[in-house]
């Protein structure tokens, strides 16, 4: 059960477009059977030399963002494939939050339901954030999914748009899959028609 | 009086099981397919929760993602790989799921054996754990990708939460010049709307130009419906449809069938019917295309030359091609057509149909495989593997100096093992294609 009411965090910056789940976790790790330690290797081939060891100029691995939990991307974040391995890398890693001007259809779906939140902001507002994190790499942000607003340092407060469902899962910790069993009657009528 | 409906309509309303104010559809899914990958972590939550899978016949299995395509009677090397394999066994044993598994003979890419054994039909509702499920949607039916908690609620209910996708209409009318493959028409589609220029849509290829195509090339199509960002990509059932899934194993027989016909004639999108999003494209107009960059959306005419960054003007895409470029160790206004290649990869839920496989041994016959290339032919299924022996096509393929090996996904997803070095170019069929996984170089 995914769980989300607010935030505040750094942002770790990576303005790069189209970034697909094969980008965000490679395919060789999609062998697992488990969830478990899938954040190792968020970003990997971005992140690791060949050897395994750190690339000091990839922005992870950089002192300044150690910690942050709010990850801003180029536009069109997510796309490709379906693993959902996508957004256990990224929450396995500790990121709570993605902003981008838009996300995949799968993606966004998968991100909610493991308590990422898929932060749509308008084009504007999305280079105001990596000019901010440019200029001044340790300032925070706060995100409130209630009020569906992320609050910059200067006190601007810019609105995002959320499906009404997934707040309502999210702030209150609705089980989906408790959500759909509810309806047993309905889908063996379904079925028997 | 109903109004005019889109052949997505149809299939969306008579699936909605219920709906509250202000929640997404509950809806009703008929055929779920699984397979290694993007199962396991479903079916654990199945066991912590205690739950069943709620309707095991409408389930199907298969291996096709991590499984290598070498010899079958040797060992699976990959530990990590043969443990998600065992898992795949275990899970379908415990829960009473059919699974075509290494040593059926109708195991294959789960897009592939769908059709190819009849489970794929007209007017369904399918879904399974990977992007391309767009592929069933050649036959009318709205076929989409999901994740794997999706894959979970699906196996306890039978069911998904989803919200209703928009329509995009892709027209193309015309016929299409000589050489020109169905793979050409979708990636002249991605290259005009870009790979996010459908998300939140389900696009209907409609036109005269579909209407001629085979179902083998309306699959190829709506298997990269994905690229383009759509939900689900979905093409009218027509004569060409009904004979295609005529006979085959799980199509309906006698009365069923002719009961089944008659109400697949009622799914074509209405007369007067509309869309969200409608594009035109010329069939005459097309050519055959080729990517240059690490998505599939950055394609072009294969005789023309690679786009120089200097003359964009947006920067993020400007930054975005240069990165490609780099990556791609192309010059701008180089054109594709001479350069140089070291691996080819015929295959994949994309092109790796028994009429891909005539193609490529037509092109192939009496000739060699260049000293310095590697190429790989990698059938869709078990069954397309025995079609193509049977009329000698690996002779062709083997003689011509090409490894012939057994069905799977291999170097598409490239988490078999079979890979591209790092360095290397490689020209594939498949249809996906972030830029570590294919089309071009490592």
């Amino acid at each position: 059960m995914a769980h989300f009411t607010s935030l505040t965090s750094r942002i770790i910056p990576l303005p790069i477009n189209d970034i697909d789940t094969d980008q965000i976790i490679p395919a060789r790790f999609l062998k697992a059977i488990s969830k478990d330690g899938m954040g190792d290797n968020l970003f990997a081939d971005w992140r690791y030399n060949a050897d395994g060891s750190p690339k000091k100029d990839f922005v992870l691995n950089k002192d300044e963002y150690n910690g942050a939990q709010i990850l801003l991307a180029g536009d069109n974040f997510g796309c490709g494939s379906s693993r959902e391995h996508a957004p256990w890398a990224l929450t396995g890693y500790g990121f709570r939050a993605v902003i981008s001007t838009s996300f995949a259809d799968i993606f966004r779906n998968n991100a909610l339901k493991n308590g990422l939140l898929p932060i749509i902001v308008d084009a504007e507002t999305h280079r105001d954030l990596f000019d901010l994190t440019e200029e001044s790499p340790r300032a925070e942000i706060a995100i409130d999914l209630a009020a569906q607003t992320v609050t910059l340092p200067n006190g601007k407060k810019v609105p995002f748009p959320m499906d009404g469902f997934a707040k309502t899962c999210l702030l209150e910790g609705v089980d989906e899959l408790g959500y759909l069993m509810k309806f047993e009657k309905q889908i063996a009528e379904y079925e028997a028609t | 009086m109903t109004p005019p409906l889109t052949l997505f309509q149809k299939v969306w309303n008579s699936h909605v099981v219920a709906q509250e104010k202000d929640s997404p559809a509950v809806l009703y899914i008929d055929l779920h397919l699984v397979h290694e990958v993007t199962s396991p972590q479903a079916f654990t939550g199945l066991r912590t929760r205690k739950l069943k899978v709620r309707r095991p016949e409408k389930t199907v299995a298969t291996m096709d993602h991590s499984i290598p395509t070498h010899d079958p009677s040797l060992p699976i090397l990959d530990e990590i790989a043969a443990k998600q394999i065992a898992q795949m066994e275990t899970n379908a044993k415990e829960f009473g799921i059919s699974l075509y598994g290494m040593t059926s003979p109708h195991r294959g890419i789960v897009h592939v054996i769908g059709p190819e054994l009849g489970l794929t039909q007209p007017g369904m509702t399918i879904v399974c754990g990977d992007s391309h499920t767009s592929t069933h949607g050649a036959f009318g039916a709205l076929a989409f990708g999901i994740g794997t908690t999706e894959v979970e609620h699906v196996l306890a209910t039978q069911c998904l939460l989803q919200k209703q996708p928009k329509t995009f209409e892709v027209k193309i009318e015309g016929e299409l010049q000589k050489g020109v493959s169905a793979k050409d028409i979708i990636l002249a589609l991605l290259a005009q709307i870009g790979i996010g220029g459908a998300t939140g849509h389900v696009f209907e290829y409609r036109g005269s130009a579909i209407k001629n195509l085979n179902m083998e090339q309306r699959m190829t199509i709506c298997n990269m419906s994905i690229e383009g960002g759509a939900r689900a990509g979905m093409i009218a059932p027509d004569d060409e449809t009904f004979q295609y899934i005529a006979g085959r194993e799980f199509t309906p027989k006698g009365e069923a069938w002719e009961k089944a016909l008659l109400r697949w004639k009622q799914l074509p999108t209405d007369d007067g019917a509309t869309f969200d999003k409608t594009i035109t494209l010329n069939a005459g107009d097309l050519v055959p295309m080729i990517t240059y960059g690490t998505n599939p959306g950055m394609g072009m005419k294969i005789t023309d030359h690679v786009p120089d960054p200097d003359s964009i003007k947006d920067e993020s895409q400007k930054l975005a091609l240069t990165k490609a470029l780099n990556y791609m160790g192309l010059k701008p206004n180089q054109p594709m057509l001479g350069q140089r290649i070291d691996v080819v990869f015929i295959g994949s839920c994309t092109n790796s149909r028994i009429s891909d496989l005539r193609l490529a041994a037509s092109l192939m016959k009496d000739r060699k495989v260049a000293s310095s290339v590697r190429a790989l032919i990698v059938p869709g299924s078990q069954e397309i593997k025995k079609q193509a022996e049977q009329e000698g096509l690996d002779k062709i393929f083997k003689s011509a100096g090409a490894e012939w090996r057994e069905a799977g996904c291999s170097m598409c997803i490239a988490m078999n093992g079979d890979q591209i070095e790092s360095g290397q170019y490689a020209v594939t069929h498949g249809g996906g294609g972030g830029s570590h996984r294919k089309d071009h170089r490592r």
